[in-house]
């Protein structure tokens, strides 16, 4: 080994979960109108206030513009030239799992998410999204006896029509933002979750997010809603293939808590980045923002965001609750031409209310990650406390890092603390490491997984080695 | 001790090397046989730390010409991570920081990767907290140095004492040790001597990279070595560092007699 940019060769491995399922699918024609809005609705067979919820958000989208603050320069995105909504073709949704066609079984088992009986995580019951569509639920009728409701938001919307209609867009109003008007007007599938009264639900909860057509907009919608006292800790996991050309994912995830209870939310990003030479790649837009409505409710957010070859992304918590709390952890590692901006707002509102924001960037390669954060505290959120720590990790010289952080705050008896630090992988501590008879690639992800600890002492257990994993995954190299 | 019929371990021959365009060793030979003890002293930016650093392979440094034979193989030719698992040890003259790194984990990767090397069984957590736990008596280092990142915010003589702890651990076959006593009190230094001194035997050695005496009145060598401008000039038995330390460096400068060790 002879240069320095023996660092810089460090590339991703091939893309693992690159592969394409063949099946018959259901595509409606490209492009967006109200005809399409409502094609999606009447295909879904929904009642009218979804319908009108649409194309509410719809009208509200074409007066919107694309956002163009963040660190992010991609080719324009023809809108025109996305499908909407597709769906392996079966009839309905099955009831039970020996009814799903294996195909889509088979898929899930090479992701590593096994849906049948005998494979099935043991703890976490798990809802599986093919492209538009909820495949299968695990462990609904378990969970039923505690009542808790777990099924994708299609079936919470035939089945529980007034739980939906009652919480969704209360926390991402259709008009929040662009995507989020979009994915309002057109979004397919997603989960629903709901924690009755006084319930620690007894198990992990987790969607799996599988983008399979490659000219299929990905618009998945979440919502999940604890009551009061109740509990819940939620993953997501998201997978696509491999195409060079750039699918769009514009998702919504509304989080509401009320009083003393809590949602803890975690996903482990790895869409496709797009290849070195940064051709392809997930467009991830997505709009993810929790209410704390109730006193001393609290919403956590944890993420570790490794693909996508675009990444704008900023969990939010709504703190209007008194002494409600909100956090937000996070890894977001960019490696090739992948390009991040994601952060976190934390809104504090009521009395006494604190946040924590833990924020890890890594990157590598040519890429580009920034950290946007606004902690705002309001007038009436006397003794609330915000804790920012934003760290960088650099790999390389040619990646970049960025740290926005705002704050307002019309509260003078409130307290800011922030800090923020940027560190770059030397070439010494790599030598010395690679001295000792550690390899190159093992001793960057040991630094790596050093710098995340904070961040994956946060994930529930089972996926926290999970995330170790993948991020070793990512960064391993051609190299050695 | 002075074997002839001992395998030779390390080969020198005519080393050149350079950093960023500049030349810094000059034509370096040297040669190491098993169950020696070798001294290498020189004026500070004599390069005795680029020889060091040749040796383990850091990337900064390219060689040009010349070869290094260990055991008869070309060390050029192999990753720094191959050359530290086939048994070259590099105690470094200022250890770097890795936080968040811990240092428990971190040995026991390390020892596990030589381990692998030379056929024995891998450690478990348990199994290598014993180990560790005996080698640190050798460099009487308090248990609690594992728990931390490895150096980080580590004074100047516990990250030295850290550096042989590593040695104990790999047993190495050349442990190179570049500067290990500067830095240190005389406490210290006995400890670090005497770690050196218990790890040495038949069948490695040792190359000491130091400007003073101090150390070889705790470690006798059986070779001292002078650098100068990238080359030793000069080499002899323990008696030469004690002239040295008498006579200062000027004297090599002005010796007319310096010559090159085949
Ligand atoms: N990485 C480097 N970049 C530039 N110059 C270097 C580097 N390493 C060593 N040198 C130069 O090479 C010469 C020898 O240095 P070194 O090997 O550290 O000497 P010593 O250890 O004998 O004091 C010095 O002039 C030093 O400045
Ligand atoms: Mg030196």
């Amino acid at each position: 080994m002879e240069s320095p940019s023996l660092v810089e060769k460090i590339v991703t491995k091939p893309y693992k979960y690159g592969f394409v399922t063949e099946i018959e699918t259901e595509k409606i024609s490209k492009g967006i109108n109200e005809d399409i809005v409502r094609l999606i609705s009447s295909k879904k067979d929904e009642p009218d206030f979804l319908l009108h919820f649409r194309l509410k958000a719809y009208r509200k989208w074409l007066t919107l513009k694309e956002p163009n603050w963040a660190d992010l320069r991609y080719p324009n995105i023809d809108y025109q030239d996305i499908i909407y909504y597709a769906a392996p073709k079966t009839d309905k949704k099955k009831q039970s799992l020996d009814e799903v066609d294996p195909k889509l079984l088979e898929t899930f088992d090479k992701l590593g998410i096994p849906l049948n009986e005998q494979k099935r995580l043991s703890n976490v019951a798990v809802d599986a999204v093919f492209d538009s569509v909820s495949i299968a639920t695990t462990y609904k009728e378990k969970l039923a006896e505690h009542g808790v409701i777990f099924c994708s938001i299609s079936e919470a919307v035939k089945e529980y029509p007034e739980l939906v209609e009652r919480y969704l867009g209360t926390v991402v109003p259709i008009g929040d933002n662009f995507f989020a008007a979009l994915n309002s007007a057109v979004f397919s599938d997603g989960s629903f979750v709901f924690i009755p009264k006084g319930v620690n639900c007894p198990m992990e909860l987790s969607s799996y997010f599988r983008i399979n057509s490659g000219d299929t907009g990905q618009f998945e919608r979440t919502l999940i809603v604890a009551e009061e006292g109740a509990s819940v800790s939620y993953l997501e996991g998201c997978t696509a293939p491999m195409f060079d050309t750039n699918t769009l994912h514009a998702a919504v995830v509304e989080l509401i808590a009320l009083d003393d209870s809590s949602i803890k939310y975690s996903t482990v990003q790895n869409w496709y980045s797009g290849n070195e030479e940064g051709i392809g790649g997930i467009y991830n837009f997505v709009t993810k923002r929790g209410q704390c409505r109730g006193k001393r409710s609290k919403i956590s957010w944890s993420q570790v965001e490794t693909g996508s070859a675009i990444t704008w992304k900023y969990p939010s918590c709504i703190l209007q609750g008194d002494e409600s709390i909100g956090e937000f952890y996070s890894v977001a590692l960019t490696n090739n031409l992948q390009k991040a901006d994601t952060g976190t707002k934390m809104i504090h509102l009521g009395k006494n209310t604190r946040s924590t924001i833990v924020s890890k960037g890594i990157s590598a390669g040519q890429s580009s990650n920034s950290y946007r954060g606004l902690v705002q505290i309001g007038s009436k959120a006397i003794g609330s406390r915000n804790y920012s720590q934003c760290d960088s990790m650099l790999i390389g010289d040619q990646a970049a890092a960025n740290t926005y952080p705002y704050i307002r705050s019309q509260q003078a008896k409130a307290s800011i603390e922030h800090e923020a630090s940027t560190c770059r992988i030397s070439e010494d501590q790599l030598f010395y490491l690679q001295s000792r008879g550690i390899g190159c690639e093992q001793a960057i992800s040991m630094m790596v997984s050093g710098f995340c600890r904070d961040v994956f002492n946060q994930l529930p257990m089972e996926f926290a080695a999970e995330a170790d994993k993948l991020l070793a995954l990512k960064l391993e190299g051609t190299v050695g | 001790m002075i074997r002839p019929e001992a395998q030779t371990l390390l080969e020198i021959s005519d080393l050149h090397a350079h950093v960023e365009d500049q030349p810094i060793l000059k034509g370096l030979n040297l040669k190491v046989k098993a169950g020696e003890i070798h001294a290498v002293m020189g004026r500070n930016g004599s390069g005795k730390s680029t020889l060091s650093k040749v040796i383990a392979g850091h990337p900064a440094y390219t060689v040009c010409k010349g070869q290094v034979l260990f055991q008869g193989e070309n060390l050029l030719e192999m990753e720094p991570e191959i050359r530290a698992r086939i048994g070259i040890f590099l105690g470094f003259q200022y250890p770097i920081e890795i936080p968040g790194v811990s240092n428990l984990e971190f040995l026991r990767v390390a020892t596990n990767a030589r381990r692998e090397q030379i056929g024995k069984e891998e450690l478990d957590t348990f199994d290598f907290e014993d180990l560790v736990n005996e080698r640190l008596k050798v460099v009487q280092m308090d248990p609690s140095f594992l728990e931390r990142s490895v150096n980080e915010g580590f004074s100047g003589g516990e990250k030295k004492r850290n550096e042989i702890l590593q040695m104990a651990l790999l047993e190495p076959t050349i442990a190179i040790l570049d500067e290990t006593d500067s830095g240190l009190d005389i406490d210290a230094l006995r400890i670090v001597a005497k770690g050196v001194n218990q790890l040495a035997n038949e069948d490695n050695a040792t190359l000491l990279i130091t400007h003073y005496q101090r150390l070889l009145n705790e470690i006798t060598p059986d070779y001292v070595h002078v650098m100068a401008g990238g080359k030793i000039v000069r080499t002899g038995g323990s008696e030469l560092a004690i002239e040295l330390e008498r006579s200062g460096y000027e004297w090599i400068d002005s010796d007319k007699n310096n010559q090159e060790v085949k």
